[in-house]
């Protein structure tokens, strides 16, 4: 993993191409499936998306934790390489 | 029974994207067919194909919901919406409860199913996409018509290879008939020019391979045709109960009449001979019917482009029309000559331009046929369209499996 890459920007990068929302409405306390209005296979999409961009592996748990944006960062950057 | 009447069409071929841009192509005698684009198939025997172009799933869903489906969904979205506005329906609450989905594909999405394939090979199991099942299987093109069109009635995919969307048609009219649905959307949609699909057919030596010459490689009763072009696409119409068409004061194209369905049971691809089983399907849709053989004036044949498949569709037929067809009274012309072959969607296709030719008084032609099979005398309606007012006409459409599939299509009259 590159140092200092912008892992919020990232994960609003895929968020928003996986999901087909505004960027604005990004917002860190924003949920997947209520704000952003994915669906239970949309979450998993995006999840693959994370893990294929970042070169890590999350498990079914982990997913289901995963609930906003914020949390998909925080977990992000918990479990990259550094 | 309850009468049922033709009140909308769709369609999206090769020929164009809309029935009106569909059927002035193929009334033309132009081609659709070209090299293929949707994928690199400059190593595969068959190079070309008849690709639907110019198409954007975008311009007909939003895009979150472009990537839930395979082509041949995006297809038959495409094709239900413009079936229903040419229908002009403002569908009633009771409507929609009523109005099933009928969407007969013959094989679903191929492009997806060898994708995540290699995903699972490449990358393990936990890497399998979500979305791996809805864009395969194939009773989601009617699931995503139904769910895009609010469409709540009877929902299903009839698969039955070639004749797929004859089955749709023909099912979908059995349930108005009987009374259980006043309201039917359908037909059929494939999309299958793929590595899979084009390497699949080409090693069963059933696709032509005149690369040089991709628009005169589909030729029907031509002695030197050498097998199918492969065709994408999707076609879908509304049916109605004349009582629900009439109260709405629906424009009506014509009436389903007769629907017969047989199988060979000979072998999975080769006809039995002299066309047995489809003798039995013609003479099924007719007693179905009502009508008498001399009463169809013309059939749009299965007419694929094959060895064995044209000779013993065209010995069916004068075996069963007999003078009728001897002294062409009967004409028979296979839009596959300028489409391509569109597989599972290629019933509902070819029964809704079946339905044009009564209301256009036009049959479109057989092109590409320059020296007929001499076993096959029929007339073929050769290079051009000829101006007929029909009454009646017929859409054959037979599937591997040996299973056959003819409806009749009748002028409406009160």
């Amino acid at each position: 993993m590159a140092e200092g890459r912008d892992i919020t920007a990232e994960v609003k990068r895929i968020i928003k191409e996986q999901l087909d929302v505004d960027e604005k409405d990004i917002k860190s306390e924003a949920t997947f499936i209520e704000d952003l209005g994915a669906d239970s296979l949309g979450l998993v999409e995006l999840v693959l998306a994370f893990e294929e961009a970042f070169e890590i592996d999350i498990s079914d748990e982990d997913t289901e934790k995963i609930r906003t944006v914020q949390d998909a960062v925080d977990y992000i950057e918990a479990n990259t390489k550094k | 029974m309850e009468r049922v009447v033709i009140t909308g069409i769709g369609l999206v071929t090769p020929n164009g994207i809309g029935t009106q841009e569909t059927w002035r192509s193929v009334v033309a005698g132009e081609s659709g067919i070209g090299p293929i684009t949707l994928f690199d198939a400059s190593q595969f025997p068959t190079r070309f194909a008849g690709e639907v172009k110019g198409f954007s799933a975008e311009q007909w869903m939003p895009k979150k919901k472009v990537k839930e489906m395979g082509r041949f969904a995006h297809l038959a979205l495409a094709a239900a919406q413009l079936c229903m506005k040419d229908a002009a329906i403002e569908l009633t609450e009771e409507d929609r409860e009523e109005c099933g989905t009928l969407i007969g594909v013959g094989l679903g999405g191929l492009e997806y199913l060898y994708q995540h394939s290699l995903t699972l090979h490449d990358k393990g199991t936990s890497k399998v996409s979500p979305y791996f099942i809805p864009t395969v299987i194939a009773n989601l093109a009617a699931g995503q018509v139904a769910i895009a069109l609010n469409l709540r009635g009877v929902s299903y995919c009839n698969t039955s290879a070639c004749s797929s969307s004859a089955h749709s048609v023909g099912e979908a009219f059995e349930w108005i008939r009987r009374g259980r649905s006043s309201i039917m959307l359908a037909g059929g949609a494939e999309a299958t020019v793929t590595g899979l699909g084009v390497g699949g057919f080409s090693a069963m030596f059933a696709l032509s391979r005149r690369n040089e010459e991709p628009q005169r490689a589909s030729r029907p009763w031509d002695r030197d045709r050498d097998g199918f072009v492969m065709s994408e696409g999707a076609g879908c119409v509304l049916l109605e109960s004349l009582t629900h068409a009439r109260k709405r004061g629906a424009t009506i194209y014509g009436e389903v009449t007769g629907y017969g369905a047989s199988c060979d049971a000979y072998h999975i691809t080769k006809p039995s001979p002299e066309g047995e089983g489809a003798q039995r399907a013609m003479k099924m849709a007719l007693a179905d019917a009502r009508l008498a053989p001399d009463q169809i004036g013309y059939i749009n044949a299965h007419g694929t482009s094959t060895g064995q498949g044209d000779v013993e569709e065209a010995r069916a037929i004068l075996s069963l029309f007999g003078d009728h067809a001897r002294e062409k009274k009967l004409w028979v012309s296979s839009t596959k000559s300028m489409m391509g072959h569109l597989l599972g969607a290629a019933g509902a296709v070819e029964m809704a331009l079946s339905t044009l030719v009564l209301r256009e008084g036009v049959v479109p032609p057989t092109i590409n046929l320059d020296n007929q099979d001499p076993e096959c005398t029929l007339d073929f309606v050769s290079g051009k369209a000829r101006e007929r007012v029909l009454d009646h006409t017929m859409s054959n459409s037979f599937g591997f499996g040996g299973t056959n599939v003819s409806l009749v299509l009748s002028r409406f009259k009160d």
